[in-house]
């Protein structure tokens, strides 16, 4: 029998461009505290712990255990890490819980861009042999993709702009990036300042629970009904770039088309990223998407796309949303994708 | 607020990397002015090769020489280069998919501005003057009038293959250690030791992460520790390291200062290596200008009772 999960609770810092008085745990022990607050569990009550980061964005090496001393990991606690978006260490929290093997799941992320260069730190997890030679910047990548979209006139330039517009017009108080943002001068073109993501530190953690240990925890749980995720082939010259075949298949596994949904929040850094998830995803005007502004209002990195996961279940929390679905992204020109249903009970 | 602590700090590695056959006979062919793509089952050619097909998985290793021209698929103007990439001007990135391959390969075009690079035009290998064998043989491409280049009819069989690419990496980064341990290193620039203690099991962290791991909440408070302490254990190390300028033997110990909940490590001095022992009394030694204590050494005091330190072990 399958069991029923659901997200049950999430919080996130405020992000902000810089960070550089506060450690990696000082910056996310408030947002354990807080996670755990929303359920009145405290860490001994959790049956596993999952956690994503990278050590490269802050260059420091095995910063996940630093990290750890703020869940109170000691005695030992079930735990693991993935050096991956925090959506990804959420996808093996659910499959713990779906073993059985625990009834409540911990999951947290942290990304500190601020101490190096983002653009330049990225370009370490590219193709080492035919590729990261080059150094080919997250920016640079994206522009190229952000042409093909517009050679296939898929999309032109104000209306990459009016996705920035529309992102930024967010009343997220957590956003690192709101209100009217000058569109600016190109970056790499076609991309200008305002279609990148702000730059930045931050940290969310969610919990998550089983049957009807989430009910007791949460008043309206976002369930998981579905969540897969896939990649695309490694090399950019074999990819479709106006295209993400692999969001479209983890949607379809996820059970994202089996009816619509009413919000959406998609992890699209990059403002022409936004069109090629809407095609892969079939949103249509109907759909609310990223209330929170996604990406391009708050980017914590390896935070970011577990962030969407947040916010696409504690919209249904609040009542705002009954079916959301979320997607969480890794990797150049949407290289690899997540696709998570949630839905809250009837009402 | 104290002012932040800040130190640069340079993570710098080279990248190691053996080749596969496909991998090496294309890196190889680079080297040797000659651009090698993969034939997969379905006949399709892939530039750059890979060893397995991205659909089929399938093992490839049907090497086919293309043309050193070919056409921009897409492309984006970078109109400020960042170190490490091919060219140190203003140039555009492109895809570029070369005559007789069916897949793009991802570089650079040298060109006056963005208003003369667009999509479909034609473009031309450009060679780098010296060549290793890595992917950055190709200088950048340059646009190109003519019709397709003639590949040199090579078999993908070259004397002396490379084997293996070095591909050096550099990134920096500004370290700011936050609050705790800023308030550590503070306190240690006047030859204090200051640790923190956890609010709810008391124990004092030193040097303080900011965390008690035990309870997961932030320790605050502020408790100066030592100068004194005790050896809990200790090692003697017999081999010489690298750019260190002490000569062995020495004694390498964990030291749990007064008042300090767990112990920390230093080198003792001052005292035979083979007469240090667990329970050894030992206070700093601060040499001019030092951020930290040389040494430590024996105080001369009695050796403390072995059940004032079990805790520390
Ligand atoms: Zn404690």
């Amino acid at each position: 029998m399958t069991r029923e999960i659901a997200v049950v609770a999430f919080a996130q810092t405020d992000h902000r461009r810089s960070t550089d008085d506060l450690s990696e745990v000082e910056m996310l022990m408030p947002v354990l505290h807080e996670v755990l607050d929303r359920t009145g569990l405290r860490t001994a009550d959790i049956g596993f712990t999952c956690s994503g980061s990278s050590d490269y964005l802050a260059g420091r090496a095995f910063s996940f255990t630093l990290a750890l001393d703020g869940v109170g990991a000691w005695p030992p606690i079930s735990e693991s890490h993935v050096e991956m978006d925090g959506a990804w260490a959420l996808y093996e929290a659910w499959t713990k819980l779906l073993t059985g093997d625990a009834d409540t799941a911990l999951v947290y992320a942290y990304g500190k861009s601020s101490p190096g260069s983002l653009r330049d730190v990225l370009t370490r997890q590219l193709d080492p042999y035919y590729v990261a030679p080059l150094w080919p910047d997250s920016v640079a990548l994206a522009a190229l993709q952000a042409q093909a979209l517009i050679d296939a006139h898929e999309t032109d330039e104000p209306a990459l702009a009016a996705v920035a517009a529309r992102s930024r017009a967010t009343d997220n108080p957590h956003a690192q990036l709101r209100g009217p943002v000058p569109h600016g001068d190109y970056v790499v073109r076609p991309l200008r300042t305002g279609d990148c993501p702000p730059i930045g530190d931050g940290a969310a953690a969610v919990i998550l629970a089983a049957g009807d240990r989430a009910r007791e925890l949460c008043e309206r749980p976002a369930w998981i009904r579905g969540i897969d995720h896939r990649i695309e082939p490694h090399s950019l010259g074999v990819r479709d770039l106006t295209d993400s075949p692999s969001t479209r298949l983890a949607a379809e596994k996820a059970g994202a088309f089996e009816r619509p949904v009413d919000t959406a929040e998609l992890h699209a850094p990059f403002t022409a990223q936004e069109i090629v998830l809407r095609k892969a995803l079939r949103l249509d005007d109907t759909v609310r998407v990223n209330p929170s502004g996604g990406a391009l209002a708050a980017n914590p990195v390896m935070a970011a796309g577990l962030i969407r996961l947040g916010e696409a279940a504690a919209a249904i929390h609040r009542g705002e949303a009954d079916r959301a679905l979320a997607h969480a992204t890794s990797g150049p020109c949407l290289q690899q994708n997540l696709v998570a249903v949630l839905e809250g009970d009837p009402r | 607020m104290p002012e932040v602590l800040r130190a640069p700090l340079v993570v710098e590695f080279p990248f190691t990397r053996s080749l596969g056959p496909v991998q090496s006979a294309f890196l190889t062919g680079l080297r040797e002015r000659v651009v090698l793509g993969v034939r997969t089952t379905d006949g399709r050619v892939l530039v750059p090769p890979v060893e397995y097909d991205p659909v089929t998985a399938d093992e490839l290793r049907d090497l086919v020489e293309v043309a050193p021209t070919g056409t921009v698929t897409t492309w984006a103007w970078n109109p400020h280069p960042r170190p490490g990439q091919p060219l140190a001007t203003p140039f555009a990135w492109v895809l570029v998919r070369l005559d007789g391959a069916d897949t793009s390969l991802l570089h650079v075009l040298d060109a006056p501005g963005p208003d003369s690079v667009r999509t479909g035009m034609r473009v031309r290998v450009r060679w780098a003057a010296t060549r290793t064998g890595a992917i950055t043989d190709i200088a950048c491409f340059d646009p190109y009038g003519g019709a397709p280049a003639q590949p040199s009819g090579s078999t993908g069989e070259f004397a002396d293959p490379v084997t293996g690419i070095v591909t050096p990496a550099r990134l920096d980064y500004t370290y700011t250690p936050g609050r705790a341990q800023s308030a550590y290193l503070d306190a240690l620039a006047e030859h204090r030791t200051v640790g923190e203690r956890c609010p709810q099991c008391r124990k004092v962290y030193v040097p303080p992460r900011g965390a008690c791991p035990t309870c997961g909440v932030a320790t605050t408070e502020q408790v100066e520790v030592g100068p004194r302490g005790t050896v809990t254990t200790f090692c003697i190390v017999n081999i010489k390291a690298r750019n260190l300028d002490i000569e062995v033997p020495y004694v390498y110990a964990h030291i749990a200062l007064d008042g300090a909940g767990l112990a920390l490590h230093g080198r003792i001095a001052g005292i035979p290596y083979d007469q240090v022992r667990m329970g050894l009394r030992v206070e700093p030694v601060w040499t001019e200008g030092a951020r930290h204590p040389d040494h430590y050494r024996p105080t001369g005091e009695p050796d403390a009772d072995y059940d004032t330190y079990r805790e520390l072990l």
